[in-house]
């Protein structure tokens, strides 16, 4: 159990080359291995969303994988969506419609809509609320999530 | 007096403003419990029964010593000189003997309960270490439903540790004179808040200040640290605690833990640091449970529905001990559940149980949500018992505005219920027109007679909120202008520092933005209440507008003297003083003043509020739900909740405290629930099991905020938000299912689940449920 692999993970553009047990989880690489604690972890179990991260643009969660499944795959996360210091078109909607209270589950929202949107620009408003069913909160009651993923959908469509 | 010259500053209370508490929470530069850590820290792993109740014979960690990276593993006898963690709320006579140690000692007596911990280098490791410990257990009969006969919990102290008893007036009286009597047995499921953070905890004893830290703190940091510091045998100065980002509240979260006191006691006597990060199963079976009640209530009616009495039995599953809430929900539950209504006559014994499941506190309406339930299907059970409208029935018993305030001889968390202000009557109109009521009823009518189950369901509710007896509030301005306000409440992510920032400005002369407000930080402020019961807004808020209005006249008087005017025709406007009685002039910049100060004590106030009672905000719940006839899966289309606050400010946050208020309310209506197997082996102990509604169950709600009933209690009128969206929609939702199966009184019991449903549905059909009432009419008076 303690035999370690050599693995890379791309974070954000960034390398990191990391140690790590064959069973160690993706999330717990990226956040005590790479220090991007802004994944968070709510389960463990893939119901939450929490620990939604992209790899290779899809979003997963990072707690059903391990993390040397994830060498040399490119890795988005929370951390990497603020554009110089500015929050993004999605991160400033959610501030704007209020789509955060605790913020602990906002992340990994916020790394699942960015993935089906880039994947599907046109995704329709009743598509939009199938994908944001698929990650948990605790706080909203949902419908200003839905707003602000609505809001930054059609902000990103005009562009 | 003349008009004033200039125009007036910007004022923030009552506006919408976005929050200051977002910047670091999108960026993933948030600090929750898992992300604090520190150099050569210890994982700790916790060990639980696996047995619902037994007796504990032996434990054996050799295996798990004899682990490469494990340095301790620690049971009850080593920290037998730990005494149990005591009562913060709602202490009463006899509850002693029932509290809960670090570890299970002699017996365990739920599945979860703490029985050892390990202590090492890695989590992974130390979870594996944990597997190694092996438990002797032989297991004892477990004790599932808090209805049964009490047994024992140990030699001479029975399952029944006390019974919760309040009253007035005449109540036997009232039900021999009655023209009749409705009775009903009701039940409430056991949940809990299930925030999306799991609980966490991080210690660290620093040698060279011989100061013991606790990271990871939430909602009460100060009673906490007290706590902690008497029960390790240390000075309350030598124990700080500090609050990061919090991942959700709601009422669980923060509350002492055996775990949180582990921690500490091993940071000290490993000296290294020790961190904890609770997993989900652990969350599940071992944070406090709520909820879980059964009410066999009966009312006494006059001939045209209106209330003589009530008298109602409550048994309250409390689980395996009684935690840090001790009596407080069974408390609320008996003190609140009159509700909006005149009740001439009142009885309430609320039965505390115990029994091998996980030990329960508070959860977001505590005692409210469960007898705002029980109260509303009452009503309905007496409108339906006497062909009355339910709409009519409520109007009948409501308190008039006249009557405020109106004082109840009841009491609850140690203060006297006085309703201090509220107009039920005019917010219930404003309720029906919202959703136009009378066209609605028809609309449904015609859809149920076409062959849908489709119904509306309306509950009314008084809450409270502020909670005493006091905050404290220190405010100071640093030699930039930044204003820093320090409190001893807590966040739990409810947006308090935008709120308070906002309370602050207007009353100090400022943007809302430039204000930091610091909070759970036991070494920055010697008090502190913390944050629960909605008192944050309205104790912490009406302090700092204290401290703010201290500060602002301080700073008058500082430039008075550096502009060489008289104070009277000075003011603070946005960020700055200036003269009023003309156009244009010197002014100076509150962070100029404060480097004026020098040497002296700074540009620095404090502001203090006292209060003995609470106040009561409500509010009226409206669901139109649709019942699917072969799956019994529930749509609700539209959910309406009309409450009254007192004085809005921050409209936005409050239309989300309630909406997401009102999804936690719909998961216990409708989807969550903790259940046992008749071992008492737990079956909800993943988030697959223990279902939490996602964005396809929750409708838009619809939330109208009124502010018809500010609060006298305090100057700006403030009343809490954070509880009401939550409170009545076990009772509106129970109503509308009731109406969409045109089956009055067939739901008794929350969750409402599809399983139930269909059946409920199959007696519908079958006409028995429709019988129901009639049975309830029975003089003697038992609840059949």
């Amino acid at each position: 159990m303690n035999r370690r692999n050599d693995i890379v993970l791309t974070i954000n553009g960034r390398e990191h080359a990391i140690q790590v047990e064959p069973r160690r989880t993706l999330v717990d690489a990226i956040r005590e291995d790479c220090g991007q604690t802004g994944t968070h972890i709510g389960c463990e179990h893939g119901v939450c969303g929490a620990c939604t991260v992209l790899v290779e643009g899809q979003p997963v969660r990072s707690c059903l994988m391990f993390a040397v499944q994830a060498h040399g795959k490119k890795i988005r996360t929370v951390e990497g969506l603020a554009e110089d210091g500015e929050l993004n078109t999605l991160q400033r909607a959610f501030m704007e419609h209020h789509g955060l209270q605790c913020g602990f589950c906002t992340p990994g929202f916020l790394m699942l809509i960015t993935g089906v949107l880039e994947r599907d620009p046109d995704v329709s408003d009743e598509e939009l609320v199938d994908v944001i069913s698929s990650n948990l909160c605790r706080c909203t009651g949902y419908q200003n999530i839905i707003k602000a993923v609505r809001a930054a959908a059609a902000e990103l469509r005009q562009r | 007096m003349p008009a004033p010259t200039r125009k007036p500053g910007t004022k923030f209370v009552g506006r919408s403003v976005p929050r200051l508490e977002d910047r670091p929470l999108l960026t993933g530069r948030g600090l929750f419990a898992a992300d604090v850590s520190f150099p050569q820290q210890l994982h700790m792993r916790v060990v639980r029964s696996n047995f619902a109740h037994g007796r504990l014979r032996s434990i054996d960690a050799s295996a798990a010593l004899a682990k490469p990276g494990v340095h301790a593993v620690w049971t009850a006898a080593d920290v037998a000189d730990i005494p149990p963690i005591d009562f913060r709320l709602t202490r009463i006579a006899g509850l002693e003997p029932y509290r809960q140690r670090l570890f299970a000692t002699g017996r365990v007596r739920y599945v979860g309960e703490p029985v050892a911990a390990v202590f090492a280098d890695d989590p992974y490791l130390a979870e594996d270490a944990a597997e190694l410990v092996a438990l002797d257990v032989e297991e004892l009969p477990a004790i599932l439903h808090a209805a049964d006969e009490p047994a024992e919990f140990e030699p001479g102290l029975p399952t029944e540790p006390a019974v919760v008893r309040k009253g007035y007036g005449d109540v036997d009286a009232a039900f021999a004179g009655a023209h009749a009597i409705v009775a009903a047995t009701l039940a409430i499921g056991r949940h809990s808040g299930v925030p999306l953070e799991t609980r966490g905890a991080i210690a660290r004893y620093d040698a060279a200040r011989d100061v013991l830290e606790l990271h990871g703190a939430a909602k009460v940091p100060h009673w906490n640290r007290d706590q902690i510091a008497r029960m390790l045998g240390r000075a309350p100065a030598s124990v700080q605690l500090y609050e990061g980002h919090v991942g959700g509240g709601f009422g669980i979260r923060g509350e002492l833990y055996p775990e949180d006191v582990l921690v500490c006691a091993a940071a000290l006597r490993l000296r290294r640091p020790v961190k904890w990060i609770e997993d989900r199963r652990e969350h599940l079976i071992a944070a406090n449970h709520s909820r879980e009640q059964q009410h066999r209530v009966r009312a006494a009616v006059d001939r045209d529905g209106r209330i003589l009495a009530i008298d109602d039995e409550i048994f309250h599953d409390q689980g395996a001990y009684m935690r840090t809430h001790a009596a407080t929900v069974p408390d609320l539950a008996a003190a609140m559940l009159p509700g909006p209504y005149r009740v001439p006559a009142y009885r309430a014994s609320a039965r505390i149980r115990l029994t091998n499941k996980t030990p329960c506190g508070t959860y977001r309406a505590p005692g409210r949500f469960e007898s705002t339930f029980v109260r509303e299907r009452l009503l309905d059970a007496i409108a339906a018992h006497l062909g009355l409208d339910r709409v009519e029935v409520r109007r009948r018993n409501l308190i008039t505005r006249d009557e405020m305030p109106y004082a109840r001889p009841l009491d609850t968390l140690g203060t006297d219920i006085v309703l201090d202000s509220g107009d039920y009557a005019g917010l219930l109109d404003k309720a029906l027109a919202a959703v136009d009521w009378p066209l609605l009823q028809d609309k449904l009518a015609a859809r149920r007679a076409a062959g849908e189950l489709v119904g509306a369901g309306i509950a009314l509710f008084v809450e409270k909120s502020g909670l005493g007896p006091f905050d404290q509030v220190k405010i100071g301005v640093d030699g930039n202008g930044m204003v820093e306000v320090v409190s001893g409440s807590a966040s739990v992510g409810q947006g308090m520092e935008t709120a308070i920032a906002q309370i602050c400005a207007d009353a100090l002369g400022v943007d809302y933005r430039n204000i930091r407000v610091v909070h759970g930080r036991t070494d920055r402020i010697e008090r502190g209440m913390g944050a629960f019961a909605s008192r944050v807004t309205v104790m912490t808020g009406e302090a700092a507008r204290v401290a703010a209005s201290a500060l602002k006249a301080k700073a008058i008087d500082k430039a008075a003297e550096l502009l060489q005017a008289p104070a009277g025709v000075l003011d603070l406007v946005d960020g700055e003083v200036v003269r009023i009685d003309a156009a244009s002039g010197p002014s100076i910049g509150l962070g100029a003043i404060a480097r004026a100060f020098g040497g002296e004590p700074g540009l620095a106030a404090e502001g203090w509020f006292r209060t003995n009672h609470m106040n009561y905000p409500y509010g009226v719940h409206i669901a139109v739900t649709r019942v699917d006839r072969q799956t019994g899966a529930v749509v609700i289309e539209r959910y309406l909740v009309a409450y009254d606050v007192g004085t809005a400010v921050n409209p936005m946050l409050i239309e989300g405290q309630i909406a997401g208020g009102c999804a936690q309310g719909i998961g216990g209506a409708l989807l969550e629930e903790f259940l046992y197997d008749d071992r008492g082996e737990p079956l909800s102990v993943t988030l697959a099991d223990y279902l939490m509604p996602t964005a396809r169950e929750i409708p838009p709600i619809e939330v109208l905020i009124c502010q018809d009933a500010p609060s006298p209690l305090n100057p700006l009128g403030l009343k809490g938000a954070g509880e009401g969206g939550a409170n009545a929609v076990g009772a509106a939702i129970a109503a509308a299912l009731d109406d969409a199966l045109a089956a009055p009184n067939a739901v008794t019991a929350l969750p409402i689940t599809p399983q139930k449903l269909r059946r409920l549905i199959r007696r519908a059909d079958q006409g028995e449920v429709r019988a129901a009432p009639r049975q309830s009419l029975d003089r003697s008076g038992a609840a059949r």
